[in-house]
C-alpha cells in the first residue's frame, strides 16, 4: 500500500527560500484551507462524533440517542479481554519480527546495493500494487496442509514444537495464530522496510569506514554507529507496523480460525451485523484509539525522536 | 568491513587495496543470503497468484493445485459480480485520486514553500491519517454518517470522501518530498528573466514537480482501489472489488481473482518498466 510513507523523509525538507520577504501572506493559508479543511471534517470530527456516539442507545430502525449510556464502556472494556489480547499480542509480534527481518534487508540495499538499490526497492514496493487480499489469500495455498512448506516444517519437526506452544494445531500451519502471525508479517514487512531504508540511506559511509579503522569488529561498528544513526528510521518503522497491525483483523480473518479473533472483527460485526450494536463498537474504537495512543507516546518519549513528525 | 588489513597495507606504502578476511567475507555472504531468503518471501505470494491463475480449480475453492488451464485467462469476467465490482472500484479510485492530488499538493507547496505558524500541528493532522488504526478510522466515519446522512445514505459519495481523507497524506509526503529535492534559484532565475509568478510555475515548477505529483496520483489510485477496512465501513449496499473478494473466502474462490491480481502485476510491473525505459531514453538525449 503505502510506498512513500516515511516520516524520515518528511522531515528531510529544506528551509523555504530565503528572498521571501516577512509580510503577511494569505497565500499558504489558501493552499492549506481545502485539504486541512477536509482531513478536519471526515477524520478529526469523526473522531469526536464516536466519542459521543459510544455514549448512545438505540436501534438502526428507531434511531440512536444521545442517552450518556456510560456501561457501552463497560460492556467495551470487560467483553472483549481475548480480543485485545489477540490484537496486542499479534502486533507487538509483528512488529518485532518485522524489525528482525526487515533490518538486513534495508541495510543490504541501502550499503550493498549499489546500482541494483532502485530495483530492489521497487521489489519491496512492487506487490504491494497487487490487491493485498488476493496477495493474502495466497498464503491459503502455501501453508496448504499438504504443500512443501508444511512438508517441510513437519520434517524438521519444527511443527510438533509450536504445536506444543499453540501456535499450529495438529500440525496444520492454516487456520492457526502462526499462520495470522505470518500473514501480518508479510503484510507489514514494507512498512518497516521503507523508513528503515530513508535513514540507513542517509550515513555516510565513511562513517562505518571510521568505525572499523578504529578497530571496531563489524558487529560493534553496526551497534555503535548504525543502530544509533537508524534509530529514527526504526521509530518510523515500528510505528507504521504497529499502529496498523494492532488494528488489523484481515489476516486474522483469512487466515485463522474462531480463536483468533481480534477487535477489528468485534469492531466490523458490531457496526455492521448487529441491529443496535454500534454504540458498544464506537466505544470499543475510543478504547483502543486512547490505548493505543498512550503506548505509542510513552514509546516515542522512551525511544527519544519526538521530533518525527 | 575490514579489520586489522588497512593499516600494515598503509604503513607499506602500498596502494590502499583493501583485502578482506574470510570471516568479513562470509558475514557479507550471510547477508545476502537472509536478504535472498527475505525478498523470496515478499514476493512468494505474487508467484503463487500468477500460477493459480493458471488452474482449474477442484470445487469452488481455488487453493489447492489441480491441472494446467488457460481458461481463467480466457474469461476473465464469468463470475456475475465481479467485474462490476471492478468498475465501481475503478471509479471510486479515479475520483478519490483526482480530489486527494489536487489537495494533497496545494498543501504540499503550502508547507514546503512558505513559512508559517501551526506548522507542527498541521504535520501532526497530516501524519495521524497514516498512522491510525484503519478500522478505527473506518468505524469513526461510519459513526458520524451514520449519524448524519443514516445508514441509508452510504454509498458511492461516502467511500469516495473517505478514500480522498486517507490519500491526502500520501499525497502530501510524496510530493513534498519531490519540492524539497527541487534546485530552488531555478525558479529564481525565471523570476530575474522577467516570467510572471504564473509562467513561472507553469513553465518551471509544475513541469518539475510532476514527476512527484503523478507518483502521489498513483499511489492514491492503487490505495483507493485496494482498500477494504475503511470501505466496508462506508460502502452500504455497494461492493468495491476489495469487498468482493472478501465475499469470496465464503462463497466459492474462483481462479479468475488470481487472474485479476496477475493483470495487477504485470500492469504495475509494465508501467515501472516503461518509465525506466522512458528515463533512460531521455537522460541519453541530454
Amino acid at each position: 500500500m503505502t510506498a512513500v510513507a516515511d516520516p524520515a523523509a518528511a522531515t528531510a525538507q529544506r528551509p523555504p527560500v530565503a528572498d521571501h520577504k516577512p509580510r503577511r501572506n494569505l497565500t499558504p493559508w489558501i493552499l492549506l484551507l481545502p485539504g486541512l479543511l477536509w482531513l478536519t471534517v471526515f477524520f478529526l470530527l469523526p473522531i469526536l462524533t464516536s466519542v459521543s456516539a459510544s455514549v448512545q442507545t438505540g436501534n438502526y430502525d428507531d434511531g440512536f440517542k444521545l442517552t450518556w449510556h456510560w456501561a457501552n464502556y463497560g460492556h467495551a472494556i470487560s467483553d472483549y479481554g481475548t480480543q485485545y489480547w489477540h490484537s496486542g499480542l499479534y502486533s507487538t509480534l509483528t512488529t518485532v519480527l518485522c524489525l528482525a527481518l526487515g533490518y538486513p534487508v534495508a541495510y543490504f540495499i541501502a550499503f550493498k546495493g549499489g546500482k541494483w538499490k532502485s530495483l530492489l526497492m521497487a521489489l519491496v514496493i512492487v506487490p504491494s500494487f497487487t490487491s493485498f487480499l488476493i496477495r493474502t489469500i495466497a498464503w491459503e495455498t502455501i501453508l496448504a496442509d499438504q504443500g512443501p512448506v508444511v512438508h517441510v516444517l513437519r520434517s524438521a519437526h519444527i511443527l510438533g514444537l509450536t504445536d506444543a506452544l499453540g501456535w499450529t494445531t495438529g500440525s496444520h500451519v492454516i487456520n492457526t495464530p502462526a499462520a495470522v502471525v505470518c500473514g501480518m508479517v508479510y503484510n507489514f514487512l514494507p512498512f518497516t522496510i521503507l523508513p528503515l531504508y530513508t535513514s540507513l540511506e542517509k550515513i555516510d559511509p565513511r562513517l562505518l569506514e571510521a568505525g572499523s579503522d578504529l578497530y571496531c569488529s563489524t558487529f560493534t561498528t553496526w551497534r555503535r554507529i548504525t543502530l544509533p544513526l537508524s534509530m529514527p528510521g526504526v521509530v518510523g518503522g515500528t510505528l507504521l507496523t504497529f499502529i496498523p497491525a494492532v488494528g488489523d483483523y484481515i489476516n486474522a480473518q483469512l487466515l485463522g480460525n474462531p480463536n483468533t479473533g481480534v477487535v477489528g472483527q468485534k469492531i466490523e460485526d458490531l457496526f455492521l451485523r448487529q441491529t443496535s450494536g454500534y454504540p458498544v463498537g464506537s466505544a470499543i474504537s475510543v478504547v483502543m484509539m486512547v490505548g493505543t495512543l498512550v503506548l505509542v507516546m510513552s514509546y516515542i518519549r522512551k525511544a527519544g525522536t519526538e521530533d518525527l513528525l | 568491513m575490514t579489520t586489522l588489513t588497512t593499516l600494515p597495507a598503509a604503513a607499506a606504502g602500498a596502494p590502499a587495496v583493501r583485502r578482506r578476511s574470510p570471516l568479513s567475507w562470509a558475514r557479507e555472504h550471510i547477508l545476502l543470503v537472509v536478504t535472498v531468503a527475505i525478498f523470496v518471501f515478499m514476493l512468494l505470494p505474487n508467484a503463487v497468484v500468477l500460477w493459480m491463475s493458471f488452474n482449474q480449480p477442484v470445487g469452488k475453492f481455488n487453493y489447492v493445485w489441480n491441472h494446467f488451464s488457460t481458461a481463467a485467462w480466457a474469461n476473465p469476467c464469468a463470475n456475475p459480480g465481479m467485474c462490476h465490482s471492478i468498475g465501481l472500484s475503478l471509479q471510486i479510485g479515479a475520483v478519490a485520486t483526482v480530489v486527494a492530488t489536487v489537495l494533497g499538493t496545494m498543501i504540499a507547496f503550502a508547507m514546503v514553500r512558505h513559512r508559517f505558524k501551526a506548522r507542527s500541528g498541521i504535520n501532526a493532522l497530516l501524519f495521524l491519517p497514516m498512522a491510525a488504526p484503519e478500522v478505527v478510522m473506518g468505524a469513526t466515519l461510519a459513526a458520524m454518517f451514520f449519524n448524519t446522512v443514516g445508514p441509508g445514505g452510504l454509498g458511492f459519495w461516502t467511500i469516495t470522501i473517505a478514500h480522498v481523507m486517507f490519500c491526502v497524506s500520501y499525497v502530501v509526503v510524496t510530493v513534498k518530498a519531490r519540492l524539497a529535492g527541487m534546485d530552488p534559484t531555478l525558479e529564481r532565475a525565471a523570476q530575474d528573466l522577467y516570467a510572471t509568478p504564473f509562467q513561472t510555475f507553469m513553465k518551471v515548477t509544475l513541469p518539475l514537480v510532476a514527476p512527484g505529483i503523478a507518483a502521489a496520483a498513483l499511489l492514491s489510485f492503487a490505495l483507493s482501489v485496494d482498500d477494504y477496512i475503511i470501505t466496508v465501513f462506508t460502502a452500504g449496499n455497494l461492493e468495491t472489488f476489495p469487498m468482493y473478494i472478501w465475499g469470496s473466502v465464503q462463497r466459492a474462490y474462483p481462479a479468475q481473482i488470481d487472474v485479476i491480481g496477475s493483470m495487477m502485476l504485470l500492469g504495475t510491473m509494465a508501467v515501472i518498466a516503461l518509465s525506466t525505459v522512458l528515463g533512460r531514453v531521455r537522460a541519453a538525449r541530454r
